[in-house]
């Protein structure tokens, strides 16, 4: 499983912290979520879709993470996360709508490090 | 559909900080649960102790969460009660993990003051006791 420890990933942590900054500057300026930010959010949940595609071709792979339930599970949360997030932003055209976005892209590098970690152990 | 009654003033569902406040709430509602959930079925003899105390935090989460989104008198107790069982939970269980390691060979949320979780377990039961103590009812 070194496909989701590659720099897909790395680019992936990189994007929505530059993101999560952006969007609570965004709050700090008592903004509402724009258009844009509506999709800078999609975006990310797009970049973080493509990464868990490659983790899934990589459960059909020789070295599978021991723990592929628990690896499925976070697969899972990880593609829907931001997509839900948008989805509560937009219900929330307030500086708390930008809010929730920061708070989800926040959450976005840790769903990725944890994936990391589950594939790092393999075998079993 | 149309609400049949009004939803209490200090229902964190009611306002934007709030809703941002019960996101946070559900997320460590459902990864408490989750993980909670995936150690107990798979290797619940390797640390019982551990493991039922994951599942605990993580019903403590929900119930915080719960009382937070509802309000009103009912909605405040439960809050009320499972903010300072989880701020309770993290002090302790963060002390013991820290002086008696042994007895928590596997992680919770609350290990080490909830260092896994970035902190944030340490800071979620003032944010949401600060929420309890923000909208108590005033004399009238």
């Amino acid at each position: 499983m070194r496909d989701v420890n590659g720099p897909l990933s790395a680019a992936t942590i990189v994007v929505a912290l530059v993101f999560a900054v952006w969007f609570l500057l965004r709050c700090a300026l008592n903004r509402p979520p724009s258009r844009f930010d509506l999709l800078a959010g999609l975006a990310l949940g797009a970049l973080v879709a493509v990464l868990c595609l490659v983790a899934v071709v990589g459960l059909f792979g020789d070295d599978r993470p021991s723990e592929v339930g628990t690896f499925v599970g976070y697969l899972f949360t990880a593609v829907a996360f931001m997509p839900t997030a948008v989805v509560l932003a937009r219900m929330e055209p307030t500086r708390w709508g930008t809010l929730i976005l920061g708070v989800a892209a926040l959450v976005m590098p840790v769903l990725v490090l944890r994936l990391q970690q589950i594939a790092s152990v393999t075998g079993g | 559909m149309a609400e049949q009654r009004t939803r209490p003033r200090d229902a964190a569902l009611g306002t934007g900080l709030g809703r941002v406040l019960l996101l946070v709430y559900g997320i460590f509602a459902l990864s408490a649960s989750a993980r909670a959930l995936v150690q107990i079925t798979t290797h619940f003899t390797e640390a019982p102790l551990a493991y039922l105390l994951s599942a605990l935090a993580g019903l403590v989460y929900i119930a915080a969460t719960v009382g937070l989104a509802i309000g009103g008198p009912r909605g405040r107790a439960i809050a009320l009660t499972s903010c300072s069982i989880e701020l309770l939970g993290v002090l302790v269980v963060g002390t013991l993990t820290i002086v008696d390691a042994v007895a928590f060979p596997d992680a919770t949320v609350w290990s080490e003051f909830g260092q896994g979780y970035g902190y944030v377990p340490l800071v979620l039961p003032f944010i949401g006791l600060w929420w309890v103590w923000r909208h108590r009812p005033t004399a009238p």
